[in-house]
């Protein structure tokens, strides 16, 4: 290796170094996979159980994709995280909640959906986890936002 | 932000301000990445999002109980190092 190379290296690494210090953690593998099955996978959530005390309450029909508002909630005792993926999108892991002592299992939010696809919530309740999931139809899709 | 009681529990909504570009858009990927919700100083809820989450985020949270005057705190972290945080107390 030459010196030139070296020291754009290092300079490289330091440029690295600064915002991964100050970042919390943020789980690359997860959000950069390209299906459900390989996010679900970057979370630890292999074969989630169906469940039917996950709430997902969104529209039928988002005419918005850039704008697709989803409540969701777990009635699961000792829910600690919940995620939301959208099935179709290039990224299919849009978030992922954990919640500690004094937070309710709920949240709302807005998300981009690319075109028609099923929401699905992965719930993590006492080292297990569980999903549910939910057909929104979008009419403009919202990915160029 | 607005964090009120609201039967027994704590809503919290709060908006931040972010364009929240995607790798679709033509635009530098420009994107909250970690939230962080604090009640009088503990951390509480810690979220990780994507370019998935819409422009402008709106996020609303509950919490358990609560007191009118505890003070909520919400920080962000993007992919490019900035930060924001936004601060009320509960009414």
């Amino acid at each position: 290796m030459n010196r030139s190379r070296r020291t754009l290296l290092a300079a490289v690494a330091a440029l690295l170094a600064k915002p991964l210090a100050a970042l919390a953690a943020w789980n690359e593998g997860a959000f950069g996979a390209k299906t459900p099955q390989d996010a679900l996978k970057g979370i630890g959530a292999v074969n989630p159980a169906p469940s039917k005390d996950i709430v997902i309450d969104a529209p039928q029909i988002a005419e918005n994709g850039a704008v697709v508002p989803i409540e969701i909630s777990s009635n699961i005792p000792g829910t600690s995280s919940l995620a939301v993926v959208l099935e179709r999108n290039p990224f299919p892991l849009a978030a992922k909640f954990d919640f500690k002592e004094g937070a309710l299992p709920y949240v709302k939010l807005n998300v981009k959906m690319a075109e028609t696809a099923d929401v699905r919530v992965v719930a993590a309740a006492g080292g297990r986890y569980y999903s549910a999931n939910r057909e929104i139809k979008v009419t403009i899709g919202g990915c160029g936002g | 932000m607005r964090a009120t009681l609201a039967g027994g529990n704590t809503e919290v909504r709060v908006l931040m301000t972010h364009p929240m570009t995607t790798a679709q858009s033509g635009q530098p990927l420009h994107f909250i990445q970690n939230i962080t919700l604090k009640v009088n100083g503990s951390a509480v809820i810690e979220a990780e999002v994507s370019q998935a989450v819409s422009r402008n985020p709106v996020f609303s949270f509950r919490l358990k109980g609560g007191a009118k005057g505890d003070k909520i705190e919400v920080a962000w972290l993007d992919n490019k190092g900035e930060s924001n945080k936004i601060e009320t107390a509960v009414a």
